[in-house]
């Protein structure tokens, strides 16, 4: 805790992947040097086309993927494989349809092999924090999208997480829900102070939600870093909406998204 | 306003309705059980009538084999003929599980599981191992053990083909899900790839139960005849068809028996399943 430095740290992180095609093999470069910092407590929001790298960045620093180079340190300790110090959020919150709610927020500590009792009032706590005490019983298919979306949020909350990853966890919801689900992760990221990294392809989420919204190009490069000077407590998001600095960023990332854009994907192969 | 509509509705189904029912479809509102004791009457029904007028060599009737079944039930021949064959049955059933699920499981998680002994679970599923018994009576002689080792060979390939379908098929996010927590290739095994796969196996066990009662006829057939088996070939041999059909008939109770009990054990152990596809009807 004594740590001075980024708690996120990302160097020079590139990402080559390589694809069949009918006529051989094909070298796509996800990543090409990627490099930002995520203070304590930030909320930082990659954002950009699809295709741009932002969810491979996000999987690299979760361990599942292996970057070709570069390095991601967490706390100044380099991240070698997934670990505990970081909690994910899936895009489609992965619930094992088995189990009922209460049980799928008790998996990670299950596998990271915390008593029974104890983990089941620590999910309880979460179960709580997300506002799903009622429905601890049901199973995942019992459950709208947006509940099973806080299921996956309370269940990455249980292991104490430094970091908490969002691979755009409100993307496959509507448009109602997913409001509502934004204002919550603000009052949650307010009580909880966690680093967030939250990929979206949504501007107008990544403005609401973060300090800092990371700009990638289609070619796997970042574009710019964009502060956004909107105050915290950000407890009334339809104000925020009215408000110029909202509406300036929007519009700058919007338009940065575009020149950005101009040209195709295809050519950064 | 509303109290007409009240009165209309309760002396008829409104239009609405009517149209709901027959969306439906046919029999929507007959309980299945219904339908399946109807199907059964007409058949047996048809069978009676059309049966009687056959030479009794070439072929017989309900009322006939319920005749012939009941002098053997008095004997005492039809149980033990049926405890007969069970023993073997059940046994070889028993191993086929045991050795079919966890090979299954092998060949779907493990790339090298799945290269080196894939191969050997499809020929396994897809060739006749009638063909391998006179070798297997040479291996285990003409008594109980050469009949378990029959039905389990020829039972273990549909368990291990559907587990490793099953196993193939878990979602890659799920297992991702157990690398993001740190679970280790035992935990990733029994917390995830097992649970998904549970309605594959219970499919493989069903059909394992149709290759288990062929196993064992076949295998009466070829070694000593005994066992339910043992009775179909003697009376046909002595062309008595309706004592005949009585094994037959045992053996086809048998087999919806032993697979409605399989479903039972699925609903036990895999309860949400069931649960899902009601949801999504």
């Amino acid at each position: 805790m004594t740590f001075a430095g980024p708690k996120v740290r990302v160097r020079d992180l590139t990402k080559e992947y390589y694809v069949s095609t009918g006529g051989g093999t094909q070298v796509v470069n996800a990543l090409n040097g990627i490099s930002f910092d995520i203070r304590a407590g930030e909320f930082v929001a990659l954002t950009g086309r699809s295709g741009c790298g932002k969810t491979t960045s996000l999987r690299i620093v979760l361990g599942l993927d292996e970057q070709t180079s570069g390095t991601v340190e967490i706390d100044g300790r380099e991240v070698n494989g997934c670990g505990y110090d970081r909690g994910m959020v899936f895009q489609h919150a992965e619930l094992l349809p088995w189990r009922t709610a209460i049980e799928n927020i008790e998996f990670g500590l299950e596998l990271k092999g915390v008593r029974k009792d104890e983990r089941r009032s620590i999910a309880n706590k979460m179960l709580d924090l997300v506002g799903l005490k009622k429905s601890a019983d049901r199973r995942p298919y019992q459950l709208s999208g947006g509940m099973k979306q806080r299921v996956g949020l309370a269940r990455a909350l249980t292991t104490d997480p430094e970091v908490l990853l969002m691979d755009e966890p409100f993307g496959a919801l509507d448009a109602q829900i997913r409001e509502e689900m934004q204002t919550e992760l603000l009052s949650l990221h307010e009580k909880t102070k966690k680093t967030v990294m939250f990929v979206t392809h949504d501007i107008d989420e990544a403005v609401l939600l973060s300090d800092r919204v990371v700009i990638f190009t289609p070619h796997g490069t970042i574009h710019e870093i964009v502060d956004i000077n909107i105050p915290r407590p950000r407890n009334d998001p339809i104000g925020i909406r009215g408000t110029e600095e909202f509406q300036n960023k929007r519009y700058h990332i919007w338009r940065m998204l575009k020149l950005t854009d101009q040209r195709p994907a295809d050519l950064a192969m | 306003m509303l109290d007409t509509t009240g009165t209309k509705q309760s002396a008829a189904p409104p239009p609405a309705a009517r149209a709901r029912a027959r969306r439906r479809g046919f029999g929507a509102s007959v309980p299945s059980s219904v339908i399946t004791i109807a199907s059964l009457v007409i058949m047996l029904a048809f069978w009676e009538i059309f049966g009687r007028e056959i030479n009794p060599i070439f072929a017989s009737y309900p009322s006939e084999i319920f005749k012939a079944g009941v002098t053997m039930v008095e004997d005492g021949e039809l149980f033990e003929a049926f405890i007969q064959s069970m023993k073997p049955l059940s046994l070889g059933y028993f191993i086929a599980a045991v050795v079919g699920i966890p090979l299954g499981l092998l060949t779907g998680r493990y790339r090298w599981a799945e290269a080196g002994l894939g191969m050997y679970v499809t020929a396994g599923y897809a060739m006749p191992l009638v063909a391998l018994i006179p070798l297997f009576i040479l291996w285990f002689g003409l008594g109980f053990a050469v009949k378990v080792a029959i039905v389990s060979v020829l039972a273990v390939f549909p368990i291990a083909i559907n587990t490793w379908a099953g196993a193939k098929s878990v979602p890659r996010t799920l297992i991702e899900l157990g690398k993001t927590y740190v679970g280790s290739d035992f935990q990733i095994m029994t917390k995830i790839i097992i649970p998904s796969t549970l309605p594959f196996i219970m499919v493989g066990l069903k059909l394992a139960v149709g290759r288990s009662i062929i196993a064992i006829v076949v295998a009466e057939f070829f070694t000593l005849l005994t066992g339910l088996g043992g009775i179909i070939l003697k009376a046909g041999d002595s062309f008595d068809t309706a004592r005949m059909f009585v094994p037959v008939v045992v053996l086809m109770a048998l087999g919806i028996g032993l697979t409605w009990l399989v479903g039972w054990l699925e609903h036990k152990v895999a309860p949400w399943q069931r649960d899902i596809a009601d949801s999504e009807r």
